[in-house]
């Protein structure tokens, strides 16, 4: 197992896990990671099915609490905070780590109602069409829906929609946008536009995002873990994280051999 | 590569075909029939008079259907006011909250038996706790009496209608920070809505139908409904007590209003498709 410790980001850390383990019921997931996400960077987390990618993501805004019987061992930290401690309200880490999933999912609500929801649900007190038109300025794409915000959200194109989520998402201002295979159901073109966002939006959040196309995981991102899976004994998968560097040190000099005959698209 | 139209299999896979197309046609029979005949019954008396004048005694030759007709919406308004919100919230708990928990398994088996307990033992239980405490007919008695034949059916629609939500966007929801009521109330309801509005719809063409919970509830006036307390006409019993007395005149009201409760019962059916399609 390497950590990176002794490649220490340069910035300082915004999530940082220490000897996380993932367990569904009394099936393990994931097992023991080691990460640091330095602030206002990107970091793709990269393997193949089954490496446990998405379960990680989940755990950062307690996503899987939804799932019953899932369960963390070891610590999450989040601005030096225990993100499992009982004391602390899921809901609150929600609003501040936000997330994109793999398949686009607006409500059946107006564009400008998307991305107002959540404004509404937490409080906001500022002017909502100013916010909408931020939000999805911030998104790119402000200029293909602007005269449209009535219409639903659900009538745009998956590029378009899948932007939507995004605007949706930082409409909170979260700290932490989490992103689950955002681009896998897009065509080249929408992908594309999707990881032009994801640099510009790296100035003002730290973005974690789950792929499977290393293509992207090496344009997009600063640094990279590269999960596999392993049989136990009784036969259950379970992942781990092989290696955390550089994303360019991934690519180019892996440490291990697994990360480098993956990389290499030796399986996967 | 050719067809042989004679080669047994051809000649056993038409014969199906044309067999099930006839059972189609027989099982459209009776409705076809039962929409036809009321139709050529009923719609020959039919009139702006008939539809708004007080519902003649025996033997009167004038008057319409007016107060029955009234009352039928009076007991159905009083039935959905009760069974939807009951119905919509308990639906919610099952699909939304309480959906592992055993308990819901058991709403669930109540709500199936309560669907299937007989109409006229609704009645009689509508009977024995409202009009014999309240010493009145009523046309609350007769409300309360459909609602019970409503709740299950608006529950069971409207579970379904929950869980057709996909659950991408409870995750959506959940991951901008919304507590679960703000989800279910946000974004799984609204979305679930057009589906919910049909089983409600459905539930109340099924309620304006029934006779046998208003017989001895809601019983039958002369009169326009006075108020909630008062024995109320509906136009299920005016077809039960006047269908089966020697005056033609009274027989044809009979006849009208099957043609009127048939109307409304389509109506709601149909709309309630058009609030499917318009999805």
């Amino acid at each position: 197992m390497v950590t990176d410790a002794a490649n220490p980001p340069e910035a300082e850390p915004i999530i940082r896990t220490n000897g996380m383990s993932v367990y569904y019921g009394s099936f393990l997931a994931v097992r023991n990671v080691f990460l640091e996400i330095p602030k206002h960077h990107v970091v793709a987390l990269i393997g193949p099915s089954g490496c446990g990618k998405s379960t990680v993501l989940r755990c950062f805004n307690r996503l899987n609490d939804l799932i019953q019987g899932a369960r963390v061992e070891g610590k999450i930290t989040f601005h030096d905070v225990d993100l499992y401690d009982p004391k602390i309200d899921p809901v609150e880490v929600r609003r501040r780590i936000g997330m994109v999933f793999q398949k686009p999912n607006p409500f059946p609500k107006s564009i400008y109602e998307n991305i107002a929801f959540g404004a509404r649900i937490n409080g906001f007190r500022g002017s909502l069409d100013e916010l909408v038109e931020q939000s999805l300025r911030k998104a790119a794409l402000w200029d293909e829906v602007k005269d449209k915000l009535k219409q639903s959200g659900q009538a745009l194109s998956g590029g378009q929609q899948q932007r939507l989520c995004i605007a949706r998402a930082i409409a909170l201002t979260p700290d932490v946008l989490l992103m689950d295979e955002p681009a896998s159901s897009l065509d080249p073109i929408s992908t594309m536009r999707i990881e032009d966002l994801i640099k510009e939006l790296k100035q003002d959040y730290t973005i974690i995002i789950v792929t499977h196309n290393m293509q992207q995981a090496s344009r997009v991102s600063d640094r990279t873990a590269f999960f596999n899976a392993e049989l136990t004994e009784k036969g259950n998968r379970f992942g781990y994280l092989v290696e955390y560097d550089k994303t360019e040190t991934i690519f180019r000099s892996p440490q291990q051999k697994a990360t480098k005959d993956y990389v290499s698209g030796r399986f996967g | 590569m050719t067809r042989s139209l004679t080669a047994p299999r051809t000649l056993f896979g038409l014969g199906m075909t044309a067999l099930s197309g006839l059972f189609v046609v027989i099982a459209l029979v009776p409705l076809l029939a039962v929409l036809f005949y009321v139709t050529l019954q009923g719609a020959n008396l039919l009139s702006w008079e008939v539809l708004t004048e007080l519902v003649p005694p025996a033997g009167v030759s004038a008057g319409g259907i007016g107060n029955a007709l009234l009352g039928t919406l009076i007991m159905v308004g009083i039935a959905a006011l009760i069974s939807v919100p009951i119905g919509v919230i308990a639906a919610i708990f099952l699909s939304e909250f309480g959906s592992n928990e055993p308990m819901s398994n058991w709403i669930r088996f109540a709500t199936n038996v309560l669907s299937g307990v007989p109409s006229i033992v609704i009645g009689v239980f509508a009977y024995g706790i409202l009009v014999v405490p309240l010493g009145t007919f009523s046309a609350l008695a007769g409300g309360v009496a459909l609602s019970l034949l409503m709740l299950p059916i608006v529950v069971r629609t409207a579970e379904e209608a929950l869980k057709l939500v996909p659950d991408e966007l409870r995750q959506a929801s959940v991951g901008l920070g919304a507590r679960r009521f703000q989800t279910v109330f946000g974004v799984v309801l609204p979305a679930a809505m057009p589906a919910l509005i049909t089983g409600v719809m459905l539930a109340i063409a099924r309620a304006s139908g029934e006779s046998a919970p208003l017989l001895f509830t809601a019983l039958f006036s002369q009169y326009w409904p006075q108020g909630l307390l008062e024995p109320t006409p509906s136009l299920a019993v005016l077809i039960y007590n006047y269908a089966i007395i020697p005056f033609a005149y009274q027989q044809n009201l009979a006849w009208t209003a099957a043609f009127i409760l048939i109307t409304i019962v389509l109506l709601t059916s149909i709309a309630s498709r058009l609030t499917m399609w318009r999805r």
